[in-house]
């Protein structure tokens, strides 16, 4: 079955793609929809009866890969707990997501490839969480990293969209680099790359050194790092993190798929299979609670200014992906899993509902032309409204809430129940960044849904208007509008005022004329199917993920199950358990009072707090710091190595040399030049001479 | 004595002898006709002796041994290494044919008879069981390379040729010295004999160096690479594919015959020296590669960046390096070949290889996009193709000889990908900005079978690379077990459960360094 399960979407991406457009958009919509579909039907099952207990692990074998002196590794499939839990989020969100494309894709020339893109992405995503040794799990690893590449530059025309389809993957080879220096190690230390044995042999090693660079290192430490450097590749943390917005580029259900519910969490997952290694090193944990916990208010900040509603969320994405990690890096993975599972529905409900919303504005993504579309896409609203609701956190202690509830405030009690190093430093960040997190998401609902409509001055909306209007070439404008989501006008949305067309007819009201309309049925029924993970998924599931006494029975020991610690989470005092809520309701408060009543409140607040406010809108300089540091110089030494090196010294004294010096001195520069051949034949045949006189001498 | 009771070397190496002798009788369509069929038969005597090689069986298989005169003898015979090489020269012989097919207009019957007589010599090579036949075979391979980017190249094509002869002329005296002396020395010029046969230590470290003048031209290694990006942009396609695909592999083969079971110690004492150029190689061809505006000449840097994990791999003294090397070049002859047919492709329809005449050639060329993207992944190492398996395994076994060759050889994967990538981006996406570009047809049926054959290969190498680990392994524990005397010490030692008072010390030593690469607390 699980068989079934991974190959299945394989299948259909080649097929949809090969055929490509000879089989024409709907059967290669309606083959990789339809593998979704059975993927995600046979994998929920086996969720099931993982948490009723009837199911324990298994490998299924699939094929030899590598043999190589004891450095073995093949293809198999592993399914245990995490491997289901993973299983039924992948296929989940992946069929939902596959739908939701219908519409969302509707006008575009290019549907089977986009299609079989998904698909293979579902297909790396299920073999790395599948794989049962360190290698398999890299070749997943790699496969998402293609198909996000694809899918990022899916819009190829656009040189936004390829680049940062490029700056995706390279940045994402960055953190490869210290995973596959990471399984090196493994296998230089264990002598094997099988997951399970190393797990085991783990402990054993706990308090050797190896050497690394000329240094004497603590084994698992170094290991943990080099590993845990690829999964912060993968997720986005802190420093490895420029390439996820920018990955904003590809059409929206990629965003929600791949730049939300799935590939950015599998560095999640990583620290999580190989959790018993991660605990032999508390070095290494207390690096992945800094890194974690940093990166939830670091990216929360920078959510809190940015004006493109992708962006937003996708900062979003950053930030809660750092409260997996810090609530792994304190011990509590089954916190982690658990927020990774509830934060995989409502983010991917946040983003379908962003991109329904900008179906609705014919393409406009700035916020800024947003308002007032409650009314308008009621269906959305109300999706968007529930996975608010679920990451903002909002529950009652002691009755129940929403998705988030559950887990980020576990996170959050977690980290302070903890006496990890750096489990305080955690908590603190994790509440500030609740914070907001509650903020700049309510935020984006009162831009987007409240106030009065601003859409006049979109220039989208000024297209379409025009479009209506004129009659003239309407499908063709949609064409060109369906391949150009995010035309280069707003690569650096909110950076500076938008230059977008002032002559248009100005309307009283705002809207211009314009109607949005609600998004087809194809994209609702994920919108609502989410919507309904994101408003129960945390109070059905967090006895099976968190609860000390179900949990470690649910978990099978296929992560390190800390149950003292989740004990502890219980036992916080009162005012740590409402600590979240207060500050969700600080953040909602001040979000309501500054974009539903002083409107002009945020004009005033970015203009007194200048340097801070374009501090955070250019994204702490990161980018700038990269182009500087990294890019400009690669592109330099280039250049020098090129015309310096291999054209200035090595050919100038070399080759070059030796040719001037021949001609000057004979003068036989014609002839050398068409000799050259006998002159080579005649050292061999020099050389053969020699040889022969010497075997007559001997 | 021949394992099928046949001479099927002499075989392999006497069809593209006879085909190439034919061509220089026959008319141009003839020629390419007689030239094709040779270079398929020879793959399919190929797939024979591929099928009736034992792994499990002698060392070496197919021998043939005729003595001529003193120690000179015709002796053929391969090992599961010389196997897989000669099996990549016969499957990509088809495929330079017909990439020639149009391209080349003038002196049809020469040029195939060049390449004809290439495959006989570079066979040679890989089959010669006695030193001075594999010194001519190794020499003389060059000289239709020479032709070949002298009469059919582009406009530079002298100076190209010219410089490849340049540097390929120092080696080869220099090595043909060193063979005269092992010979004398050894009373022996049999390949398999001198294989076991120990050197003094110190005559060891004068031979290696005269042999690794030669094979490090080859490879080629940094600082002297710098013919191969000229020769690569004044040959033609075809050219460029056995180039790339066959001839660099001729260096790399060398130092696996030659320079480490021959001279264990020599090879232990110089590691560093090939460590260091690779490193450097890595580093400074890639960043080159990046600024390139030339197709070719990005994917010739490309090559040498490629070679240089080679030859670390080889020089990690463990299986996984020599392993991962052997893959990781034959991958390169495949990919690299495939990437320059690529280049050919387009070359033929806009006669130009500057990158920036051509972008969004996925628009009207979608089928050229997708081999062109896998190519170019497998190029960069991506899991599931052959590239993947290669450079894995070479880095793996770096890194059990030296975390920091590991290190720095790796950033081939970052570099890779950006220079790959930023190609891939500037020909086949963005905006057709160039009318001619975008008016250019999709791949026709002979080019599609061109590449079709090679995609394949780099698949299953990747996803399957055990049809071609098992013919090596046991060729490659040999060499492993034979240089293991001389294996240097690494610098990744681990050391079990330190007490506690070693364990204060290496942290307060480590807070001493403060790195910033892992810890103890």
């Amino acid at each position: 079955m699980i068989q079934i399960i991974v190959f299945l979407p394989l299948l259909a991406a080649i097929v949809a793609g090969l055929a490509n457009r000879s089989i024409g958009n709907v059967p290669a919509k309606v083959l990789t929809t339809g593998a979704l579909f059975v993927s995600c039907a046979l994998s929920w099952p086996i969720f099931l009866a993982f948490m009723s207990g009837n199911e324990s692990a298994y490998v299924q074998p699939v094929m030899t890969w590598v043999r190589s002196g004891g450095f073995d590794f093949d293809w198999a499939l592993r399914v245990d707990t995490l491997t289901a839990v993973m299983l039924v989020v992948i296929t989940s969100v992946s069929a939902l997501v596959h739908l939701y494309s219908w519409g969302y894709m509707d006008e575009d020339p290019d549907q089977p490839r986009f299609f079989a893109y998904l698909s293979l992405f579902t297909f790396a995503m299920l073999m790395l969480v599948t794989a049962d040794n360190l290698v398999q799990m890299f070749f997943g690893w790699e496969g998402v990293g293609l198909a996000s590449y694809l899918l990022i530059g899916f819009w190829f025309r656009k040189p936004s969209a390829s680049a940062a389809a490029i700056k995706a993957f390279v940045v994402n080879r960055v953190g490869d680099l210290g995973f596959m220096l990471g399984i090196f190690g493994v296998f230089l230390v264990f002598g094997t790359v099988s997951i399970p044995e190393i797990l085991v042999a783990a402990p054993d090693q706990a308090g050797s050194s190896i050497g690394f660079l000329g240094l004497r290192v603590d084994t698992m430490s170094l290991l943990c790092i080099l590993l845990f450097i690829g999964a912060m590749g993968k997720s986005a943390q802190l420093g490895l993190h420029t390439w996820l917005p920018d990955a904003m580029e590809g059409p929206t259900p990629v965003s929600a798929l791949i730049h939300a519910a799935t590939m950015v969490t599998a560095g999640v997952f990583m620290v999580c299979r190989l959790s018993p290694l991660f605990e032999t090193s508390q070095f290494a944990l207390n690096f992945v609670t800094i890194v974690g916990a940093t990166t939830a208010i670091f990216a929360a900040t920078i959510g809190l200014v940015q004006t493109d509603i992708k962006r937003v969320i996708a900062y979003s994405t950053c930030s809660q992906l750092g409260y997996m990690f810090f609530a792994a890096g304190v011990g509590a993975y089954g916190a982690a899993m658990f927020h990774l599972f509830t934060h995989a529905f409502f983010k991917a409900l946040l983003f379908l509902g962003a991109g329904s919303v900008i179906h609705a504005m014919h393409h406009e993504q700035d916020m800024r032309f947003y308002g007032g579309l409650r009314k308008q896409i009621p269906v959305t609203f109300w999706g968007m409204m529930a996975g608010t609701l679920a990451i903002t956190g909002v529950g009652i202690v002691g009755l129940g809430g929403f998705a988030g509830f559950y887990s980020k405030d576990a996170i959050i009690e977690v980290a302070f129940a903890a006496d990890a190093p750096y489990a305080g430093y955690a908590w603190f960040m994790g509440v500030s960044a609740a914070l907001l997190t509650s903020f700049y998401s309510w935020r984006l609902m009162f831009l987007t849904f409240w106030g009065k409509p601003r859409w006049a001055d979109s220039e989208h909306i000024q297209h379409a208007i025009h479009g209506h209007h004129n009659d003239v070439d309407h499908a063709t404008h949609a064409h060109e509008e369906a391949a150009a989501d995010n035309p280069p006008a707003q690569e650096d949305a909110g950076s500076a005022p938008h230059a977008h067309a002032a002559d248009a007819e100005q309307l009283p009201d705002g809207t211009g004329g314009y109607h949005p309309h609600e998004s087809p049925l194809s994209m609702l029924i994920p919108l609502i199917v989410l919507s309904v993970g994101a408003v129960f998924a945390g109070f059905v599931f967090h006895n099976f993920f968190v609860e000390p006494e179900t949990a470690g029975a649910f978990w099978q020991g296929s992560l390190a199950f800390n149950e003292p610690l989740m004990h502890a989470m219980h036992e916080v005092p009162t005012w740590v358990k409402w600590s979240s809520t207060a500050a969700m309701l600080l953040g909602l408060l001040v979000a309501a009072l500054m974009y539903l009543r002083e409107t002009d409140a945020p004009r005033q607040v970015a203009e007194n707090l200048s340097p801070l406010y374009k501090f955070l809108l250019n994204k702490w300089y990161f980018d700038e710091l990269y182009t500087l540091i990294f890019v400009r110089p690669a592109f330099w030494f280039g250049r020098i190595f090129w015309k310096g090196g291999d054209k200035g010294v090595i050919d100038r004294f070399g080759p070059d040399g030796v040719a001037n010096v021949v001609r000057s001195s004979s003068g036989l520069a014609v002839r050398f030049q068409s000799g050259y051949l006998y002159s080579y034949a005649l050292v061999m045949l020099l050389g053969l001479v020699g040889l022969v006189t010497w075997v007559m001498v001997r | 004595m021949s394992d099928i009771g046949f001479p099927i070397l002499s075989l392999l190496l006497a069809v593209p002898l006879v085909g190439a002798a034919v061509c220089l009788f026959v008319g141009a369509s003839a020629a390419r006709l007689v030239a094709l069929l040779a270079t398929l038969i020879n793959f399919v005597i190929g797939i024979v002796l591929w099928a009736s090689y034992d792994p499990a069986g002698a060392q070496w298989q197919f021998v043939e041994r005729a003595d001529i005169f003193g120690p000179f003898s015709y002796a053929l015979g391969i090992d599961g290494i010389a196997l897989m090489l000669i099996m990549l020269t016969v499957f990509l012989m088809p495929i330079c044919i017909g990439a020639s097919w149009n391209a080349i207009a003038k002196r049809v019957p020469e040029y195939m008879s060049a390449f004809l007589f290439m495959e006989t010599l570079v066979i040679g090579v890989f089959a010669a069981q006695d030193i001075f036949l594999f010194y001519i075979f190794f020499e003389a391979g060059l000289i239709p390379m020479y032709l070949i980017i002298g009469i059919w190249g582009g406009q530079d094509r002298i100076y190209a040729a010219y410089k490849f002869f340049l540097y390929t002329l120092l080696g080869s005296v220099l090595m043909l010295i060193a063979i005269l002396w092992m010979v004398r020395a050894a009373g022996t010029a049999a390949i398999p004999e001198l294989m076991v046969y120990d050197f003094a230590p110190q005559a060891q470290t004068w031979l290696w160096l005269a042999f690794f003048a030669s094979f490090a031209v080859k490879m080629p290694m940094w600082p002297v690479h710098t013919w191969l990006p000229d020769a690569h942009v004044q040959a033609p396609t075809a050219g460029s594919v056995i180039l790339a695909g066959v001839l660099l592999k001729l260096g790399g083969y060398g130092m696996l015959r030659f320079s480490l079971p021959m001279f264990p110690e020599a090879s232990a004492q110089f590691m560093w020296l090939i460590f260091g150029l690779s490193m450097v190689a890595v580093v400074y061809t890639s960043l080159v590669a990046l600024v390139q505006q030339d197709m070719k000449k990005l994917i010739a840097y490309s090559s040498v960046a490629h070679m240089a994990i080679v030859t670390v791999g080889l020089f990690a003294f463990n299986q996984q390096g020599l392993e991962g090397s052997i893959i990781l070049m034959l991958s390169h002859g495949l990919v690299s070949g495939a990437l320059f047919l690529c280049v050919g492709v387009v070359y033929d329809r806009l006669h130009t290889r500057e990158i920036s005449r051509y972008g969004g050639l996925s628009i009207n060329m979608p089928t050229y996009a997708v081999f062109f993207l896998l190519f170019t992944m497998a190029s960069i190492g991506l899991p599931g193709t052959s590239g993947f398996v290669g450079e894995f395994l070479a880095l793996a076994g770096t890194y059990q000889a030296s975390t920091w060759a590991a290190l720095i050889c790796t950033t081939g994967i970052i570099l890779g990908a950006a220079y790959s990538l930023y190609l891939y981006r500037r020909v086949a996406f963005g905006e057709q900005k160039n009318v001619d570009a975008a008016a250019m047809s999709d791949l026709s049926m002979r080019e599609l079978w061109l590449l079709a054959p090679l995609a394949g290969a780099a698949l299953w190498m990747g996803i399957y690379p055990e049809s071609f680990l098992q013919p090596i392994r046991r060729d490659v524990s040999m060499i492993v077990e034979r240089i293991d005397r001389a294996k240097p010490a690494s610098d990744s030692q681990l050391v079990e459960n330190v007490g506690w008072t070693e364990r204060f010390r290496t942290v307060r030593e480590e807070h001493h360094e403060n790195t910033a690469a892992g810890g103890a607390h």
